[in-house]
């Protein structure tokens, strides 16, 4: 990466009480590039983008290591103040949760225009006619006359681009979307990940796409990074790491893709489970589920590799 | 064809305040004694006397000839006459609302303010020691009986320190009853705030609205507190109705001529047409509180405007 980083995250480490939940985290997103994070339910993707936006609840969250440069700015060293004037403008955030994140006794109108009243200093009508405007951009139709409608009276769908309408409203160079579409239908799923992917060309802003759905990343992503308990364990270009995954956990997450199975078969799965964190040993969390590990996988933890094709594994593919 | 929310609810009280009204009316008919002998207040009368005072109540109609008058007067506000004053039941209720008025919106006053004060305070730092010294205090303040407390603040700021005078119908009279009632009723809201507002602060939304860069105070005021607030609307809503009706402890010890001491007076001479109407007053005036919170609810929160739509 020649350029210089939109957002830098460096070995960061969060302990939920004294139980570490992410370990040595890093990557790098480039101006208007996106990257995609995945793993498994639990495995710390949601954890690392909320402590991007210092947003993970503390207690019991706790940022222990690390740094998460934005822009050159280190965010975990910003007061409160510094912190909030990138919050919203500089760095957008969608959830999982359409249903849930919006406040219900709001109209969307107000809750759009909220941000732009704060980060912009607009009037109220003039953050209204930019509201308008906002949901003309991520596809309500009718936009204006939806500006004082309540949340429980749009479809999770609707509801989700009214999240992203938020998200944009200052026209943020970084967007992280957590899961945005996990939690909706599969024909939403598509015209949200559609909206999503238009507007960063037109904004021209990066993107950190966090999803378990690898399809969503085939398609979506520039580069992906992938994360077993805590830790990155590959990350490399999206073409690349689908054409030739390395890590064996990555090989076997690809193995488990519909697509990538003949129709009518039993989808295959990666046996054992994730161990708890008291239970890992000295070596590759994943040696105790990998069908590929040779004695020094269980007694020494893999070293991150440089990029282009970062890599924790002794036993590569 | 369908009204408006609100013009549902309104029409909805109308079937309470008949059901109360009979009540009042078969509790009545319960009571032992003969309301003609009551009315004379024991003056010994001929049985001409008794026949004509009969008529004139209309107590020789059959009973059900009794209750339609009698609803049918109360839909009109005529409450009948007293005992022992002879004056319309409803001027004498109206002459005795304002000290009673006063004192639950002093009583109220107070107790929003410090109650919401504390409750926020609690609420957004749990288990911190604002919390910790909050919650027992205000169990003392729910639990203290509130003559006690009366007399206590006669006592230390009417009497000691003379800083107020404890009797009187001056706003400064008003002062250490409200404060009195004011105590109660912060501990119980202060109670309340806080646990909605230790919930409201884990909602997905109050993360949105940190992402969106608002202020702590933004946040709370804004986001959280509109939705924490419903359950301390009630529980004011119904409290406040129930002082309108005279706040019967704290009247005496401050010797205010309210509803409250008057009830106590009816009762004690068996002023049976002032204890009902005094009834009704307050049971009345429950159900139109009640209305109006549910009103404020559709206010405050859109679903349960839509719900009733």
């Amino acid at each position: 990466m020649a350029e210089a980083p939109l957002l830098a995250v460096e070995s960061l480490s969060v302990a939920m009480g004294v139980t570490p939940v992410l370990e040595d985290v890093s990557f790098r997103i480039a101006p208007g590039e996106t990257l995609g994070l995945v793993g498994e339910s639990g495995c710390g993707k949601s954890v690392t983008a909320l402590s991007i936006m210092r947003l993970l609840p503390n207690p019991p969250g706790r940022i222990i290591g690390g740094r998460i440069l934005f822009d050159g700015t280190d965010m975990l060293s910003l007061d409160i103040g510094a912190l909030r004037a990138i919050r919203g403008d500089r760095i957008g955030m969608i959830f999982q949760e359409p249903m849930t994140s919006l406040n219900p006794v709001y109209t969307i109108g107000d809750q759009i225009g909220e941000s732009l009243i704060f980060h912009r200093g607009m009037n109220g009508r003039t953050a209204r006619s930019e509201t308008a405007k906002l949901l003309d951009l991520v596809g309500i139709p009718a936009a204006r006359n939806q500006l004082d409608r309540y949340p429980h009276e749009l479809s999770g769908g609707q509801r989700q681009r009214v999240m992203i309408a938020i998200a944009l409203a200052c026209r943020p160079r970084l967007l992280i979307a957590d899961e945005p579409t996990t939690a909706l239908d599969v024909t939403v799923q598509a015209q949200i990940l559609d909206l999503i992917g238009r507007l960063r060309h037109e904004l021209g802003m990066a993107v950190l796409l966090i999803t378990h759905d690898l399809g969503v990343v085939a398609e979506f992503c520039d580069r992906v990074a992938v994360m077993y308990a805590g830790r990155i364990v590959e990350e490399a270009p999206a073409a690349q790491l689908f054409k030739q995954p390395r890590h064996r956990y990555t090989e076997a997450l690809l193995h488990t893709m519909p697509a990538a199975n003949p129709p009518g078969r039993k989808l295959p799965s990666i046996s054992g489970t994730v161990p708890a964190p008291a239970d890992r040993g000295e070596g590759c969390i994943f040696a105790p589920r990998c069908g590929f590990a040779i004695p020094r996988c269980a007694n020494e933890l893999p070293p991150l590799t440089e990029p282009p094709h970062r890599l924790r594994c002794w036993n590569p593919a | 064809m369908t009204m408006p929310w609100f013009i549902r609810r309104i029409l909805g009280i109308v079937p309470t305040l008949f059901l109360t009204w009979s009540i009042v009316f078969g509790v009545l008919q319960l009571i032992p004694g003969d309301p003609v002998m009551l009315a004379l207040g024991g003056t010994p009368a001929s049985d001409e006397v008794l026949d004509n005072e009969r008529r004139r109540l209309g107590l020789d109609q059959p009973v059900y000839i009794q209750y339609l008058t009698f609803l049918k007067k109360m839909a009109v506000g005529d409450l009948g006459n007293g005992y022992s004053s002879k004056q319309p039941v409803s001027e004498m209720i109206a002459a005795r609302m304002r000290p009673s008025l006063e004192l639950a919106l002093g009583g109220l006053l107070v107790g929003i303010v410090l109650g919401v004060a504390l409750g926020i305070a609690a609420g957004l730092r749990p288990h911190g020691w604002i919390d910790t010294a909050m919650m027992s205090s205000a169990l003392v303040g729910v639990s203290l009986p509130s003559f006690w407390i009366g007399m206590l603040l006669i006592y230390v700021f009417g009497l000691q320190l003379e800083w107020v005078p404890i009797l009187g119908d001056g706003i400064d009279a008003l002062i250490l009853p409200s404060i009195t009632i004011g105590l109660f009723l912060a501990g119980g809201l202060a109670r309340l705030i806080r646990s909605a507002l230790i919930e409201t602060m884990t909602q997905d939304y109050i993360r949105t609205a940190h992402s969106k860069g608002l202020s702590a105070v933004r946040v709370v005021a804004k986001h959280a507190m509109r939705n924490a607030i419903i359950p301390p609307i009630t529980l004011l809503g119904l409290q406040f109705a129930v002082l309108i009706g005279g706040a019967v402890v704290t009247e005496r010890v401050f010797a205010r001529a309210g509803l409250g001491s008057m009830l106590i007076d009816a009762v004690l001479t068996k002023d049976i047409p002032l204890v009902q109407g005094l009834v009704v007053y307050t049971t009345t005036a429950y159900i139109v509180i009640n209305l109006l919170l549910e009103l404020l609810y559709g206010i405050v929160d859109p679903r349960i405007r839509s719900r009733r739509a």
